[in-house]
């Protein structure tokens, strides 16, 4: 095999999607083994592991990210169909919705807004660009919504979603600690926090815990999403950005 | 397939939320809608069919996954993360604990008010 044939194979492979998207299969099954064989390992996420293999290969190869999301576009497409399925753990949870709609409204109204708030805030306070303060205001809620409501606003839908994704890993990993700590024990709490605060991954970990903390999660995560797709042009405007 | 029938479901729901959105001019990305209206026919129904269920759990089993492009976009904000990353840094990691400490206190709070309330009325 000379020159021109390994070339030709890369210019096959790097026109076509099926490496980029057989490349995240990869990650995604070697970054979850790892996961589990550590004991689930908050600091060993899999969506770090898999995102930190796949950078360092592409850098190393000299792959523009455009290439790879060519074949990552068919992963993150279910995001969509993800997020209309999130209808169904919501819908199984309805007895105990019903039960406390009025505080579990209260607490997203207010969650949201604390959420989107404390990071336009403190974002400013440390002098960070407009641009990023907006990119980091819907980062609570999951990727799709975030990245569209970003837009909307005046953010970077790309930056939004690494932000998304860094706030979920960061619930997943302190979340149940620090609410050990401020001694919550009622897993419905924890998990409505968590899936205010850390959208999926969030979700993902609240499951691991416990079925009902990860429904109650995956409820929160659900109604955020839409309150925070609400609230948040308004907040923004009233802010004054 | 089931997990056709149901991921198709999933699929109508979501095109439908666009469609409206786009038709109503909403503020609101098309897949949240999409599941509103999702939850509303369950509502109607009363209950979800299994092909729906399982394409369901399939796909939120798997959320850590759909996640991966998206975090590799890193890569192409990587001047812009290096140039801000305190001030990226420090906002993300105390905005969410002060989001998740606020949000588990407020529900516990509201919580004993309404068995208070409903103490008092029972």
């Amino acid at each position: 095999m000379d020159n021109s044939d390994l070339n030709s194979i890369w210019i096959y492979l790097s026109a076509s999607p099926l490496a980029g998207l057989t490349i995240t299969l990869m990650a995604y099954v070697a970054a979850q083994n790892l996961y589990q064989k550590c004991n689930n390992n908050p600091l060993l996420h899999p969506v770090v592991i898999a995102a930190g293999m796949l950078i360092t290969f592409l850098v190393l190869t000299d792959t523009p990210y455009q290439d790879y999301f060519k074949g990552g576009q068919y992963v993150h497409f279910l995001l969509g169909p993800a997020t209309v399925a999130l209808a169904i753990p919501m819908y199984q949870q309805l007895s105990k919705i019903k039960k406390m709609w009025l505080p579990i409204s209260i607490t997203l109204i207010s969650g949201v807004c604390v959420a989107a708030i404390s990071s336009i805030t403190i974002a400013q306070f440390l002098g960070a660009s407009i641009e990023t303060q907006l990119s980091l205001a819907p980062k609570s809620v999951t990727a799709p919504v975030a990245m569209a409501i970003s837009e909307q606003i005046g953010g970077l839908p790309s930056l939004t979603a690494v932000l998304v994704v860094v706030t979920g890993i960061l619930g997943a990993i302190f979340g149940t600690k620090i609410l050990s700590l401020i001694n919550i024990k009622d897993d419905s709490i924890k998990g409505i926090a968590m899936g205010i605060t850390a959208h999926g991954i969030g979700t993902a970990r609240a499951f691991q815990v416990s079925p009902e903390m990860g429904a109650f999660s995956g409820l929160a995560m659900a109604m955020a999403t839409f309150t925070t797709a609400f609230i948040l042009p308004y907040l923004v405007n009233w802010l004054g950005k | 397939m089931n997990f056709v029938n149901g991921l198709t479901i999933l699929l109508f729901y979501q095109l439908m939320g666009e469609i409206s959105v786009r038709w109503l001019g909403i503020p609101v990305p098309g897949p949240v809608l999409g599941m509103i209206m999702l939850f509303i026919t369950l509502l109607i129904k009363g209950s979800a069919s299994k092909s729906l269920e399982g394409a369901s759990t399939t796909l939120l089993s798997h959320l850590s996954l759909l996640f991966i492009p998206a975090g590799v976009g890193m890569m192409v904000h990587f001047d812009r993360i290096m140039n801000e990353w305190v001030s990226i840094g420090i906002a993300l990691l105390l905005s969410t604990v002060v989001t998740l400490i606020f949000s588990a206190l407020m529900m516990l709070a509201m919580a004993k008010l309404m068995a208070k309330k409903e103490s008092l009325n029972g």
